[in-house]
């Protein structure tokens, strides 16, 4: 009986444009990880994969969109979903999925969230949280946990972050799940039942940074950091989502699960016709 | 104190265990190490051969030839697309 067996190419190979690999990311990084489960579950959700399309803005998440070989676009920092939904509106037939960071879709994309989340437009909105911006070098961004060390807050991050699947859920996303990249089964089943509804569907993933966030916070690597994650986190779908702020800290709680999923109805631009 | 019997699945008898086959990638591994310490039968270990970047890839451990039961949790972690498996029972 033999042990592994060495090949060239990967199952998934055909859905990520298997010539740009190695990709960039750093060792460690866990945004190969979200990017491996949801080509899986672009696979796995039956859909047509010419009728699914990505949309990334700017950060290391942002390249996302650039390695996934179906229609992407990546597009300039923060208006990934402006972008989105005028993909869904001119072609509603598409499946459109939004993978972008946490500085860049509630930074300078901010806006952008609430009203998309607010009026239900129909897309699938996933974001990968190292609360950072890794790509430009670490500095603090709104989702930067209180007293955490980034670049930009060597003595400590004095202000409160958001805490994002309350924000989502509290303007009416019909879907909001928080898990994160060590926590790849449930994601993987998370990101299907997204696939499968209609409307503003939100999944926050949180992912280690070593770089910009690990090694700085007393975690350490990517690999200490999915120990960070085994330790402290616990799957609570019926948690108060006002309540799950998370403070990576090594006596605090992450709170996982599918949150929300309710139905409403989808947004169509006053004045369009059936 | 007295034994506290086993739980067992009712099904137990029945159920046929999955063998899977480990495929690797050794240059598209980096060395995260996130397959070989998160796999659930503790099925692979590092290689004592680093690939063309220095990086330490996964084998599958001595001994543990058969124990693989194809759950695909290697796979969809994996950042790099360098590991995955098949079903052989
Ligand atoms: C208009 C504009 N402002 C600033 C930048 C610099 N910039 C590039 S990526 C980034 C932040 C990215 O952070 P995040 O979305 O969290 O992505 P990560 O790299 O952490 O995945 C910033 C500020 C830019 N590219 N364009
Ligand atoms: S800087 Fe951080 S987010 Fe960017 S590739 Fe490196 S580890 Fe990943
Ligand atoms: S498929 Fe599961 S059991 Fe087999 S090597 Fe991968 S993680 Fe381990
Ligand atoms: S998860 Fe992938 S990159 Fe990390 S050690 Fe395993 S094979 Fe290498
Ligand atoms: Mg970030």
């Amino acid at each position: 009986m033999s042990g592994e067996i060495y090949v060239q190419a990967h199952p998934v190979d055909h859905l990520v444009r298997a010539d740009r690999l190695p990709h960039i990311w750093c060792p460690g990084c866990g945004l190969g990880s979200a990017t491996a489960c949801f080509a899986s579950a672009m696979v796995d959700s039956g859909l047509p994969l010419d009728k699914q399309v990505v949309v990334s803005g700017i950060g290391c998440t942002g390249r996302v969109a650039g390695y996934l070989n179906v229609d992407s676009f990546h597009t300039t920092h923060g208006r990934a979903i402006p972008f989105a939904i005028g993909l869904k509106l001119a072609n509603p037939e598409l499946q459109v999925t939004v993978f972008s960071g946490d500085g860049d879709m509630f930074a300078i994309g901010g806006n952008h969230f609430l009203h998309a989340a607010r009026r239900n437009v129909d897309l699938n909105v996933v974001c990968i949280n190292n609360f950072n911006y890794g790509m430009t070098g670490g500095q603090f961004g709104p989702t930067t946990p209180l007293g955490a060390r980034t670049t930009t807050t060597p003595h400590g991050n004095a202000e409160p972050p958001f805490n994002l699947v309350h924000v989502a859920s509290s303007l009416g996303a019909v879907f909001v799940a928080r898990w994160t990249v060590l926590h790849i089964r449930q994601l993987h089943r998370s990101m299907l039942r997204a696939l499968d509804k209609r409307g503003f569907r939100f999944i926050e993933v949180l992912a280690p940074c070593p770089v910009g966030f690990g090694k700085s916070n007393d975690i350490g690597e990517g690999l200490d950091e999915m120990w960070f994650y085994r330790r402290q986190c616990v799957i609570d779908p019926e948690t108060d989502l006002a309540q799950a702020t998370i403070e990576m800290k090594h006596d605090s709680r992450i709170v996982l699960g599918d949150f929300v999923d309710i139905e409403r109805p989808v947004f169509r631009p006053s004045g369009w016709e059936e | 104190m007295a034994a506290v019997p086993l739980r067992r699945p009712l099904d137990a008898e029945t159920v046929v265990v999955p063998v899977g086959q480990v495929f690797v990638i050794p240059e598209r591994c980096k060395g995260c190490r996130f397959c070989i310490e998160f796999c659930p039968e503790q099925v692979l270990v590092e290689s004592d051969r680093m690939n063309a970047k220095g990086y330490r890839y996964p084998v599958v451990a001595d001994g543990k030839e058969r124990a693989c039961v194809n759950c695909g949790f290697c796979r969809l972690i994996c950042p790099e697309f360098a590991i995955y498996t098949e079903e052989i029972r």
